[in-house]
């Protein structure tokens, strides 16, 4: 068993659920937006949209489902390319310190929002 | 004449690899590549690949001609050669002993991580342990493998990870024991293989399926593995 701390799950099972379940909602969520866009839309009728709490649940939800999905996915990338066997000792520095940075930007996002969300 | 055109590193003597053309007469003949081989080395004795049985059974010759993976002892010139050019070279991804010889501790590595053998903790039986025809024919597919390594060395995901994904030659022979009815040591063998990199740095690009010179499905086995690997989880 080869062992991963920085993975989403730490299991390669959860990782791949999560992965396509958060796909599945994103792909949902899009396609209401999408639809909502379509016929164009005015600042009133977006307001009254986001006013429902289930159309900001259902934003939380995707919300939360990019940040799964973005950590997973480049997860693998940098696990893939950014390590010692192709790069040296640099790969790992380079790889730790991206990963932070995709972290704290992704946690930002999501803070960020929550505060869109429900503060207006 | 055909250009066929060689991979030649020998460390003992050359800085770098560098590749060697040789103009071959065929005689009209649609030869194996192994065959041209083992006439170029009857001129060049210091040509080095590994061959045995020549007939596609043990698994040693498996190269990179015109840049895909097969066994050079099955593969036709008429299923390789364009424009009557042949480009040798070692399997990718491995590191290279001499010319066309790679070493494949790191593939084997994999393969005994999965634990190829039968486990069975219940008292053998005096005679042997029976198997319906149905729970023989799961292993069709599984068992023919060859060991050549054409697959896993074909896989983007082997190249970047061979340390930690087992590759689809190991995942093949894992789902083999996975789905032998007598064996007992699923759930240990499911277990060792939940991380991240195992079986799940397979994504699925079949370029394992494609090279295969047995003609077997390695993607298909690792889509059981997984599945098994939920019906576990969830
Ligand atoms: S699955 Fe096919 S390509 Fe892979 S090692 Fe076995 S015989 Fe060779
Ligand atoms: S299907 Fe999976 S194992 Fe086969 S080549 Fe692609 S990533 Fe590798
Ligand atoms: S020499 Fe045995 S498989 Fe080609």
């Amino acid at each position: 068993m080869v062992t991963a701390v920085t993975s989403f799950g730490r299991s390669g099972t959860s990782d791949w659920l999560v992965q396509r379940v958060s796909g599945v909602i994103l792909l949902a969520y899009f396609l209401f937006i999408g639809s909502n866009l379509i016929g164009g839309v005015d600042y009133i009728a977006w307001k009254a949209l986001f006013a429902h709490t289930w159309v900001k649940v259902f934003s939380l939800m995707a919300l939360l489902s990019l940040a799964a999905h973005a950590w997973i996915g480049i997860w693998v990338v940098l696990t893939d390319y950014l390590t010692e066997r192709l790069m040296g000792a640099k790969g790992n520095v380079l790889r730790v310190a991206l990963q932070l940075l995709v972290m704290v930007t992704i946690f930002v996002y999501v803070v960020w929002g929550v505060q869109i969300l429900w503060g207006y | 004449m055909l250009k066929v055109s060689i991979y030649r590193y020998n460390p003992e003597v050359d800085d770098k690899p560098y590749m060697q053309d040789f103009d071959f007469d065929t005689q009209g003949k649609d030869l194996m590549v192994l065959d041209v081989l083992e006439q170029l080395k009857s001129q060049d004795t210091t040509i080095t690949y590994r061959r045995s049985c020549r007939e596609g059974v043990c698994g040693s010759d498996g190269l990179n001609m015109n840049g895909k993976n097969g066994l050079a002892c099955i593969t036709p010139l008429s299923a390789t050669v364009k424009g009557n050019k042949l480009v040798l070279r070692p399997l990718p991804g491995l590191p290279v002993i001499r010319d066309l010889i790679v070493d494949m501790s790191m593939f084997y590595a994999q393969y005994e991580k999965v634990q190829p053998y039968l486990q069975n903790n219940s008292p053998a039986p005096a005679i042997e342990r029976l198997q319906s025809p149905e729970d023989r024919a799961k292993l069709d597919g599984l068992y023919e493998c060859i060991l050549c390594a054409c697959c896993s060395t074909s896989c983007p995901s082997f190249w970047w990870n061979p340390d930690r994904f087992i590759g689809p030659a190991g995942l093949l022979q894992s789902y083999r024991f996975l789905a032998d009815s007598r064996d007992t040591a699923t759930e240990e063998r499911l277990a060792k293989l939940d991380d991240p990199f195992s079986v799940f740095r397979c994504h699925g690009i079949q370029n394992c399926v494609n090279v295969c010179p047995k003609g077997l499905n390695p993607t298909r086995a690792i889509g059981h593995i997984r599945n098994m690997l939920l019906s576990r989880a969830t």
